[in-house]
């Protein structure tokens, strides 16, 4: 068990490694609103060389952000969808966050309700 | 019991939090409001939370840092574009510790009124990108996880005076 957790916290720094880079957000970017695209297609979209761009498809490659298949000539890359199913993930521990939060505020909203009957009844 | 929901769709922007209070709007509105009652629920438990800066109302800013037990500070600031009481918030939100600048979000607030005064709250966080987006909801992620291990050793810390307490009858 141990294992695992340190497999996806590895998992976990890398895609947060290669998301700090902004080239690499455009490349993801520009594969979330194409589907999928040739390595050619990719570079040919930045003014940074290609061999650049290729090493920044590494890193994307080795946080499994983006899957590539090899057509032909033609390496096409698209997002892995597993990468993004983890998305799910951090909704779960969001809701969870907020949701103590939100039962902190509950007591606060119950006191200050009280409060406002108190100091109404005084008034009468 | 009220629920919390969150809805962020893979490959968008943004995402909504949305939740309903047994309380009347007014006195929604103020907790979001009144830094008094603002600071009470907003700050993870793991983190003292300074509001340095907090001028709710339309063209005002804010600013509030978390520390942690480490000494490890970490800032957020933003613009408020509008404040209408009670109904909606507008407002600007950069975490301050990415490694550049710039990636800043639009959030908005509403308040709904419900009946048997309730009130219904929906915030929105729109992003610059798919990518700052999961960046955000990813951090959050990690910053649960090391929750989960502070609660881990509070339960830890008392079971073992419990076990020296046992011990020493």
């Amino acid at each position: 068990m141990p294992g695992i957790q340190q497999d996806n916290r590895a998992a976990r720094q890398r895609l947060f490694y290669a998301l700090a880079e902004p080239t690499r957000r455009d490349i993801i970017e520009l594969l979330a609103s194409n589907g999928q695209l040739s390595a050619t297609d990719i570079s040919d979209n930045f003014a940074v060389s290609a061999p650049a761009i290729s090493q920044h498809l590494k890193v994307l490659r080795e946080a499994n952000f983006v899957r590539v298949e090899k057509r032909a000539q033609q390496r096409i890359y698209r997002i892995n969808p597993e990468a993004m199913s983890e998305i799910e993930g951090w909704v779960q521990e969001m809701t969870r966050q907020w949701n103590a939060r939100f039962n902190v505020l509950d007591k606060i909203l119950e006191a200050e309700k009280r409060k406002l009957k108190k100091g109404e009844e005084e008034r009468k | 019991m009220n629920k919390t929901k969150i809805t962020a769709e893979s490959g968008r922007q943004e995402f909504f939090i949305t939740r309903e209070f047994d309380a009347p709007r007014e006195l929604v509105f103020k907790a979001f409001t009144d830094p008094k009652l603002y600071t009470q629920w907003l700050g993870p438990r793991r983190y003292v939370m300074n509001l340095e800066k907090f001028e709710p109302r339309s063209g005002g800013m804010w600013r509030y840092t978390h520390k942690d037990k480490d000494g490890n500070e970490f800032g957020f600031h933003g613009v408020y574009h509008e404040v209408l009481a009670p109904e909606r918030m507008i407002d600007t939100f950069e975490f301050e510790g990415l490694p550049e600048k710039g990636h800043v979000s639009l959030e908005t607030a509403k308040f709904m009124e419900l009946p048997g005064g309730r009130t219904r709250v929906t915030m929105q966080s729109v992003f610059q990108s798919v990518a700052d987006r999961d960046g955000m909801m990813q951090s959050g992620m990690e910053q649960g996880i090391n929750e989960s291990f502070d609660r881990l050793d509070e339960l830890l810390e008392r079971n073992e005076k419990r076990r020296i307490k046992v011990r020493a009858r």
